[in-house]
Order: C-alpha cells, then sequence, then structure tokens
C-alpha cells in the first residue's frame, strides 16, 4: 500500500537580520548493559553503597591491570549492527590523560583512532509526518569515571567509585540535525534500538545515557559555524532546552556582529540556560596514545554474524510487518514499536487473542492496538506506570477482549470492566459474573423490554409511524437503558425495527 | 657450620634436598650478613619473620616431597613487586606507607614454588635510572671498588648500576642467594654486569606484569639475577606463567630451562651485530667482546656477521616511548587514594604539592619527556615516529634470526663508575643502555653474563640476545659462555664487620 510521506521541509530560526539554520550534532553516552564493569570483574549495579563496587583495577591500585570483559564488547558490536553501522573487526583502546581526583588511573581508557564500530545511518519520525536520515559517526567503547561528591562535607570532595570503570559505548552522530525536534527524535531513537538491542536499559534518571550537545548556527547553507559543546545533558528535555538556548544565545551574538566562541558549556536546569566551562585555549590536551596494557581488539566475522542472528526483530522491520502483515494502521505502529515491551505486550496479546477466538491475527490486529494504545495506555499514562510494572496480566487482557469479541459483553460495558480490573486486579470473567454484566442476546427478554418501552412511549410510536424515523435511534436507547447497557445492539436492532413498523 | 651464603642457587638446592641443611638455617644465616651488610643499603626493608615463617614452611615441603628448584631458597625481592600486606613503594617517596592487598603474579609464583623472602630491595625511583642513585631511601653502594694502580681498593663508593641496583647489589654482596629483577632498558642486564652476576630478561609476554609497580607497560618485564646461568634458569622457570590478569601475557608453555644447559652449542649460529662497534667505546670492552666471540667459536659455534641497521636510533626511540608511558602510568600517584599526599589550595593545589614533593628529580624528567612528547602537534613527530623506528628495529632483529641462533654483544659500554660520576650529566647516563636498550624495544630475551675484570678490577659482562620465546638456545650458549668466561672473583669485603 502506497501511502504519501509529508516532503521534509528545514526550520529556520527567523533572526532581526533573516533567517538563520541551527546545526545539531550529539555524543550519546550509553551504558553498557552488562554484569560487570569494562576491564574489572566489578559489578555495575546501580545505587549501591558508595565504594562498594570497586576492585584493585578500579581504583587504580600500583600494578592493577586491564582485561577487557568480552560481553561488553559484543554488545557493542550489537548496537552497532542494530543501528546498522559498519564493524570493525581490529580497534584499539586508547589512553586519553587528564587529571580529576574521580579519575583513579590519570586516564580513561577509550578508543581514539580506530573505533569498535564505523559509520551508519538512522530514519527518524518527524511530527509533520516527515522523515530524515541522520548519519552516525562511529561508536566506541570507554571506561566511565568515579563520581565527586561536594555536598557531603563543608570544605572537603567525597569520591565514590562505584561507576569507575563502568563500560559506556560513546555513540557519535553526523551534524546531520537541524532542529531540537531533530535530535529529539535521533536521541529516541537510538534510546529505542539500544533497549530492542538489550545493550543498554536507557534509563536517563540513572545516568545510563546522557548526551554532549554540539550546537553552532550559519546562514541556510553557508560553511559551518563555530560550535559550542554542552555536557553531560541529562533527558531529552533539557537536550532540547540546551538547543534552542544556544541556538538563540548564537545568533544574538552574530547579528550584534560579534563572534561564537568555540567553547564547552554547562547546562543548568533551575534556569534552563548554558554557561561557559572552558574555552577552546583551556581545553585539555588529552595526550591519546594506544594502551600498552592492552592489545588491540580484534574478532572475525562469523563472531559478528553470530551476534547479528541473536539480534531481536528491530523496531523499523516490526513496524512495517506490523501495517503490511496485520494491518495496524501507521500511527498505531509508530506507537507501539517505540518501546520493545510495548510492542513485545502488543504482540503476545494478539498470539493470544488468535489463539483463543481461532480468528486470523489480522482480524484482531486493529481492534486489540486500539485497546492496547487507548484503555491500557491510557489507564498506565494516569498511575505514572511503565508496561513493565502493567498491573493487567496478558491472560486477563486477552480474557477481556474475547468477551467483546464474541459479545459477551459490550464495547462500552468492557470500559467498565477494564475499570473495576484495574481496582481490583480480578479477572474480566468473574467481574461479568459477579457484575451480571452480560450481554442480553435472549430474544424473548428482549421482546419483553421492548414490548415495555413501546407500551411507554405511544406517543412516540404514533410519530415514528406518521414518517419520523429518526425516532428509531431514541427507541433503541431506552431499550438499552432500561436494559442497563447489556442488550445486545444487533439483537435489539433486529427485533425492534418489526414492532415500530407493526 | 659452614658458610652456607657462597652456595650458588643450585647447590643450594641440591644440599636442602639432600638434607645437608635446612632451609631455615640457609635463612638464619642470611638474616645475620644481612645485617652486617646494611651499609650497602640493598635492602629497604627486611622481612625477617616472614622469611623465617617461609623457611619453616619450606623445610615441610622438603619433608614431604613437594620441593621444586625455588623451595627454600632466600630471595630477595625488588621493591617494584606488589607483596602483599609488605611495603612496596618502588623506592618512591610518593608511595609512602604503601602496602598492597594483593601479591604479584611473579612473586606468587616463586613463593608457590617454596622460595623464602629475604626482604625489599632499593632500586632507582619507579625503575628509572641506570646507577640506583634516584632512590628516596638513598643510592646502593655496590660491593665491587676498583682496584688503584697500588694495588689498594678505592675508599668511594661505585654504583651496582640500574634500576634493579639493590637485586645485584644485594647477590653479589652475598646477602640473598638471588633476586628478582625488572627490565625495562636493561635494568637487570645492566647491574648484572656492573656486579659481576648473570641478569635474565625474557621475552616479553613470558612473565606476568600484574602487581609489578608500571614503569613503561609495553617493555617491562621481570627476570632474575643470580650468581649463574644454571641458577637464573631454575628461577627463570618459577617466574614465568601465562596469567590472564596480564592481557599481555603469553599463553605459552614454560620450558624445564635447566635441561636446555646441555654445554653444547656445536653449530649454534652466533651473529656479531657490527652496528654495536661504537665509537669511543673502551678497548677492554672490545677486547671483551672479541674473547666472548673466540669462546664461542672454540666450543664449536659458527660465527656470523650481521648488520642490525637502526641500532643507533634505539637510544633515542627507547627515551621516547619510555618516558610517554610513564608520564600516564604514574598519572595515578596524585595523593586521592593512597601514598603521599600534601595537602595544598584546592584540588590542584593538592596535586601540584604532592607530585613536586613526592618525584624526585629523574622522575620528574621524565614525566616531563613523555608529556611533551605525547602533546597536540609533537606525537606525530616524535611518538608517532618512535613507534615507526621500534617496529625496524624489531624487523632488524627478525632478518637477522633468518641468519643466527643468538647474538652477542657487549652489555654496558663502561664498568660500574664511581658514584656522583654521572648524575648530573642524564645523557651520559641514560648511554649506558646503549646496548641493552634494543632488545627491550624488539621484546627479545636477552641475559647478561659476567664475562671479565675491567683494567681496575670491575666486572665487565657480555650480552646474549635471543630469539622470542626461545630462551632455552640463549640460556644453552649463555652455559657455554659462562664456562669459557671461568668468571670466578668475588668482591673484597670493606662493609660491616670484616
Amino acid at each position: 500500500m502506497e501511502k504519501h510521506i509529508p516532503k521534509y521541509i528545514p526550520k529556520y530560526i527567523q533572526g532581526a537580520t533573516g533567517e538563520w539554520e541551527v546545526v545539531i550534532g550529539l555524543e550519546i553516552h550509553a551504558q553498557v548493559a552488562s554484569e560487570a564493569k569494562l576491564f574489572s570483574g566489578s559489578s555495575t549495579k546501580f545505587g549501591a553503597e558508595p565504594n562498594t563496587h570497586v576492585s584493585f583495577v578500579c581504583s587504580a591500585m600500583p600494578g592493577m591491570l586491564p582485561v577487557i570483559n568480552e560481553e561488553c564488547v559484543r554488545q557493542a558490536v550489537r548496537t552497532g549492527l542494530a543501528i546498522g553501522c559498519k564493524i570493525y573487526l581490529r580497534s584499539v583502546f586508547d589512553r586519553k590523560n587528564y587529571f580529576y581526583a574521580d579519575l583513579p588511573q590519570g586516564y580513561q581508557i577509550s578508543q581514539f583512532k580506530d573505533p569498535i564500530v564505523g559509520e551508519g545511518e538512522i530514519i527518524v519520525d518527524l511530527e509533520d509526518g516527515s522523515t530524515k536520515t541522520i548519519g552516525v559517526e562511529r561508536l566506541h567503547l570507554e571506561q566511565d569515571a568515579g563520581k565527586s561528591m561536594h555536598d557531603q562535607h563543608p570544605t572537603q570532595t567525597y569520591i565514590d567509585l562505584n561507576r569507575s570503570g563502568v563500560a559506556l559505548m560513546e555513540i557519535v552522530s553526523k551534524p546531520d540535525m537541524r532542529s531540537a525536534e531533530e535530535a529529539g527524535a535521533f536521541f529516541r531513537k537510538i534510546r529505542t534500538l539500544v533497549r530492542y538491542a538489550g545493550t543498554c536499559d536507557g534509563n536517563m534518571d540513572q545516568g545510563s545515557m546522557r548526551a554532549d550537545v554540539n550546537v553552532s548556527v550559519r546562514r541556510p547553507g553557508a560553511e559551518l559555524g563555530i560550535r559550542s559543546e554542552t555536557k553531560n545533558v541529562n533527558s531529552i528535555r533539557y537536550m532540547m532546552q540546551v538547543i534552542a538556548f544556544e541556538a538563540r544565545r548564537q545568533v544574538d551574538i552574530l547579528e550584534d556582529g560579534g563572534e561564537v566562541l568555540q567553547e564547552t558549556r554547562q547546562f543548568d536546569p533551575a534556569s534552563g540556560t548554558t554557561s561557559s566551562l572552558r574555552s577552546k585555549e583551556e581545553a585539555h590536551d588529552y595526550r591519546y596514545f594506544p594502551d600498552p596494557d592492552l592489545l588491540p581488539l580484534e574478532f572475525t566475522q562469523a563472531f559478528v554474524d553470530d551476534l547479528a542472528r541473536g539480534l531481536p526483530e528491530l523496531p523499523d522491520a516490526k513496524r512495517k510487518r506490523l501495517i503490511n502483515d496485520l494491518g495496524v494502521s501507521e500511527y498505531n505502529a509508530a506507537i507501539l514499536v517505540a518501546e520493545k515491551d510495548n510492542a513485545d505486550y502488543f504482540e503476545k496479546l494478539i498470539e493470544a487473542l488468535a489463539h483463543k477466538t481461532n480468528k486470523p491475527k489480522d482480524e484482531l490486529a486493529t481492534q486489540a492496538a486500539n485497546w492496547v494504545i487507548g484503555d491500557l495506555f491510557g489507564a498506565l499514562k494516569k498511575t505514572g506506570k511503565t508496561i513493565s510494572e502493567c498491573p493487567v496480566s496478558i491472560q486477563d487482557a486477552t480474557e477481556l477482549l474475547v468477551l467483546q469479541i464474541e459479545g459477551t459483553i459490550s464495547g462500552r460495558i468492557a470500559k467498565d470492566v477494564f475499570e473495576i480490573m484495574l481496582e481490583t486486579g480480578k479477572n474480566p470473567e468473574r467481574i461479568v459474573e459477579e457484575k451480571g454484566l452480560k450481554q442480553l442476546s435472549d430474544t424473548g427478554a428482549i421482546d419483553v423490554i421492548i414490548d415495555e418501552v413501546i407500551a411507554d412511549n405511544q406517543d412516540k410510536l404514533i410519530q415514528y409511524r406518521g414518517g419520523k424515523d429518526k425516532l428509531f435511534g431514541f427507541f433503541v436507547g431506552q431499550v438499552m437503558k432500561k436494559s442497563q447497557g447489556k442488550a445486545n445492539p444487533q439483537v435489539v436492532n433486529q427485533l425492534l425495527r418489526p414492532k415500530l413498523d407493526g | 657450620m659452614t658458610d652456607l651464603t657462597k652456595l650458588t642457587l643450585a647447590e643450594a638446592r641440591d644440599g636442602l634436598a639432600k638434607g645437608d641443611f635446612t632451609s631455615l638455617e640457609l635463612t638464619e644465616q642470611y638474616l645475620t650478613v644481612m645485617e652486617n651488610g646494611r651499609e650497602m643499603n640493598s635492602y629497604i626493608v627486611e622481612t625477617t619473620d616472614t622469611a623465617l615463617e617461609m623457611a619453616g614452611k619450606a623445610d615441610g615441603m622438603i619433608r614431604d616431597g613437594r620441593a621444586t628448584g625455588m623451595t627454600g631458597i632466600p630471595i630477595a625481592v625488588k621493591d617494584l613487586f606488589c607483596t602483599k600486606d609488605i611495603h612496596s613503594c618502588a623506592s618512591s617517596h610518593i608511595l609512602d606507607g604503601f602496602k598492597p592487598k594483593y601479591e604479584s603474579t611473579v612473586t606468587a609464583n616463586l613463593w608457590q614454588d617454596g622460595a623464602v623472602m629475604l626482604g625489599k630491595t632499593n632500586m632507582d625511583e619507579f625503575a628509572m635510572g641506570s646507577s640506583n642513585e634516584t632512590s628516596y631511601y638513598g643510592p646502593v653502594k655496590n660491593p665491587w671498588r676498583a682496584t688503584k694502580e697500588d694495588g689498594r681498593l678505592d675508599e668511594g663508593d661505585y654504583v651496582p648500576g640500574g634500576s634493579s641496583g639493590g637485586s645485584a647489589a644485594a647477590v653479589a654482596g652475598d646477602l640473598a642467594l638471588a633476586a628478582t629483577g625488572s627490565d625495562t632498558g636493561g635494568s637487570i642486564r645492566q647491574p648484572a654486569a656492573f656486579t659481576g652476576l648473570v641478569g635474565m630478561k625474557p621475552t616479553y609476554g613470558r612473565c606476568s606484569r600484574w602487581g609489578m609497580i608500571a614503569f613503561a607497560s609495553s617493555l617491562d618485564q621481570a627476570g632474575p639475577i643470580t650468581k649463574t646461568v644454571r641458577d637464573a634458569a631454575i628461577m627463570m622457570e618459577s617466574m614465568a606463567s601465562y596469567d590472564g590478569k596480564d592481557s599481555t601475557s603469553v599463553d605459552r608453555n614454560v620450558p624445564n630451562y635447566e635441561h636446555a644447559l646441555t654445554g653444547d652449542i656445536r653449530g649454534m649460529k652466533i651473529g656479531i651485530p657490527k652496528e654495536y662497534r661504537m665509537d669511543g667505546m673502551p678497548k677492554e670492552i672490545e677486547k671483551l667482546w672479541q674473547r666472548g666471540i673466540d669462546w664461542m667459536k672454540a666450543a664449536g659455534a659458527e660465527i656470523i656477521d650481521i648488520s642490525l641497521p637502526h641500532t643507533k636510533y634505539a637510544l633515542p626511540t627507547y627515551y621516547i616511548v619510555a618516558p610517554a608511558e610513564a608520564s600516564s602510568n604514574l598519572a595515578r600517584y596524585d595523593g586521592v587514594k593512597y601514598g603521599l599526599r600534601v595537602e595544598g589550595d584546592g584540588l590542584s593545589g593538592m596535586y601540584k604539592n604532592t607530585r613536586a614533593a613526592g618525584f624526585g628529580a629523574e622522575v620528574k624528567r621524565r614525566i616531563l619527556i613523555g608529556t611533551y612528547v605525547l602533546s597536540a602537534g609533537y606525537y606525530d613527530a616524535y611518538y608517532l615516529k618512535a613507534q615507526k623506528i621500534r617496529t625496524l628495529i624489531a624487523q632488524d632483529f627478525s632478518k637477522a634470526y633468518e641468519k643466527v641462533d643468538v647474538i652477542l654483544t657487549p652489555t654496558a659500554p663502561s664498568p660500574a663508575f664511581a658514584m656522583g660520576g654521572k648524575s648530573d650529566d642524564p645523557i651520559a647516563m641514560y648511554l649506558n643502555d646503549v646496548f641493552t636498550v634494543p632488545a627491550s624495544l624488539a621484546g627479545l630475551p636477552a641475559i647478561s653474563i659476567p664475562a671479565g675484570l675491567s683494567s681496575d678490577k670491575l666486572p665487565l659482562g657480555l650480552q646474549l640476545i635471543g630469539r622470542a620465546f626461545d630462551e632455552e638456545t640463549m640460556l644453552r650458549a649463555a652455559h657455554v659462555l659462562e664456562h669459557a668466561a671461568g668468571f670466578a672473583a668475588k668482591p673484597k669485603i670493606w662493609w660491616g664487620e670484616k
């Protein structure tokens, strides 16, 4: 089915002297999902007491040596494959040298010239329905530093080395984004992909993902401008604030005849502004060189192929399948695949429904998708829960939808039953049973109700028979009301018409 | 009881096995002579109680028939090796009070085999030096002193070489039966040559570097300093192992090196590199080298002239690569986690004060050189170029080993020199390593063998360089050279109660 996709239209910032284009590049730091750190066996568990997940290696004791954690290598390769990037069979770990109290070795082991993952590109969806391709420059593995705690003592800083040595993937985009919306979409897409691949949990509030945001502005089509780099932005909302603020700040400087400085900046969430951290002159000289404690990282194409086979279906492919094979709408499909857990819930539900009803999946998919997105997500949103904390099991959800599909309850009753399920945790069949919510399809019983309604509304009957056809709806409503919504609307329709027509 | 401290390691092993004496008796004798030899300053720490306890355990192993070549052998350990709960400071002020909670793999191997630790030996600070004069704990005195023209012993002190100067002095002065050393550019071989001992650096990757305080990671290797080649073979076998905790350690079977000492080198091809015949080389060194060639020929080896064309670049290359790695390896000594801390204004003030007070002049010089050669704008011209030359030097050797089995050279360009004689001239000091650094850069095994005395009766050494992981051929040649040279001189005792 061909569908019209709106053309991508670049968005410019209106300045006093004309239009400006903002150019954005992101460096996303994603914590590798692994039990142990990149070069030591220490645990990576979040939220432990300070300095309890620290080995001799991650505290940089004299004579200690790094040994690569192979699972972290696999995770980096899986991520590269999920993003669709080139995988390098040989990469090199370098030392990035700088002094800081929470960097015990005095250097960070990273990858500089020869990263494990090279170029790729992803397609993001924009709000106007258009799409945009954004390039990925590279992905490399590196160690995280520890944490300085400045608020524990009036004059001293405390150091927590639990994070020291935890594996990070730095995913560097090309400077392909032109608005905060595009940057947000890129970040979300990367987060979706690492969650699908199972290589990063994507929890920004626990610091599992954060970004350095590079922003510059230029006249549309002109050479790239001087950029600022805002470090360690830890939410998508902040990232979009940084971009808006930096773009405006730089446009103002340029329109006042000034020059933007190449510098590192920091974001203040309270004010929504950025401020200078250090200028180009003050920039560190990291003195990168290959880490002599580690051999170059080498693996075979077979190793990569094996990991590729182990990857789950990725969001773009899943979305295509939901649309083409199951007939889910484009809109619903996009929502369902954005989070792997959501898509998994939906697919399990469809599976169970098909099994129970013996109907083909594509007949069930639209109703199930509407229920998941409308009813279930609505309820989760109200209670601030995610799908992983979903109070409704697949089994109960299936039961509820089957009751509806088989005509045992109406759509309206189904909404009531769902409310009760959320409140009480009871299963739907029991609720329907206990509350007597079963749809009335027994023609005899409905006949009685219809007769009563007609008897009570003789004036309306005369009007109907006088040609006021629209009153048919009134009679249906009255019958439904009298049956407390339980009467099967189709049966009511069938029985009511001949009686009214006489 | 006889003086057990004059035995070689192999003799002591055999004596222990036969029950002529116990490890406890042997160890006690050493503890006594160590006390008498303190003015040599070869030990920083004497681990008396540990030694006695280990000797007792070793005697148990011997009784139970679980003895290895090293069981019950009292040895000294260079302060560079981390030893659990025992002072391990690489002779630097900046590691003041540091007692690791772990044992280096090399020393753990030795203790596993029943060796006995007598103490930790002095060294050049962080192994940076060729005279053992850069130690925070003061210089080590060579048990050897020059003999003046009138036949009297010089009253001034001589350096034992470096950086494993404490280990070499302790063994040469009979204050230990053998000692561990570490060699980055010659730090085992040059002090062995200066003290009339055997010093062996195995192939890079043979010994685990885990728990060795790092100087230059791509060059550092542990090895033994012993009285004889046989002793070196026995001790090397114990020290060497593959270690999963060191990514540069190599997973290869460790052979019985002593079995390699067949005494037969007939048909062995010995390479003589013309580039080692340097301008201004003392006549007596050149003569010694020629004697070495003649001995090998007489033993049935074939002498082959070879060329190692990039030799002249080895020293400058080494003094770029090693300081570069050191500048990064030593960044962890910042006053935050362990060792010395000198408070200052804020974090950077504390860093500056701690590192200014904690590092000596030579260490600072190398950190500065290393930082410079890695800096933006200089990296390509220095570090990158040095790496390329390093590759060429390794290729020189590979080509040579297509034609020869081992290479024979002098170990050092001079005998031991007077203390203070070169300490103001870093270049003159660095030249000490001119014959030892090429093998280090190529990662090859090399050994220094005592081969004669200088005109003023100081020991001189010859070096054999082997193929990668072919320590056996090298040791076989060294064993023959040792016997041909018949070096039997001992230093005249000037220390302690005479």
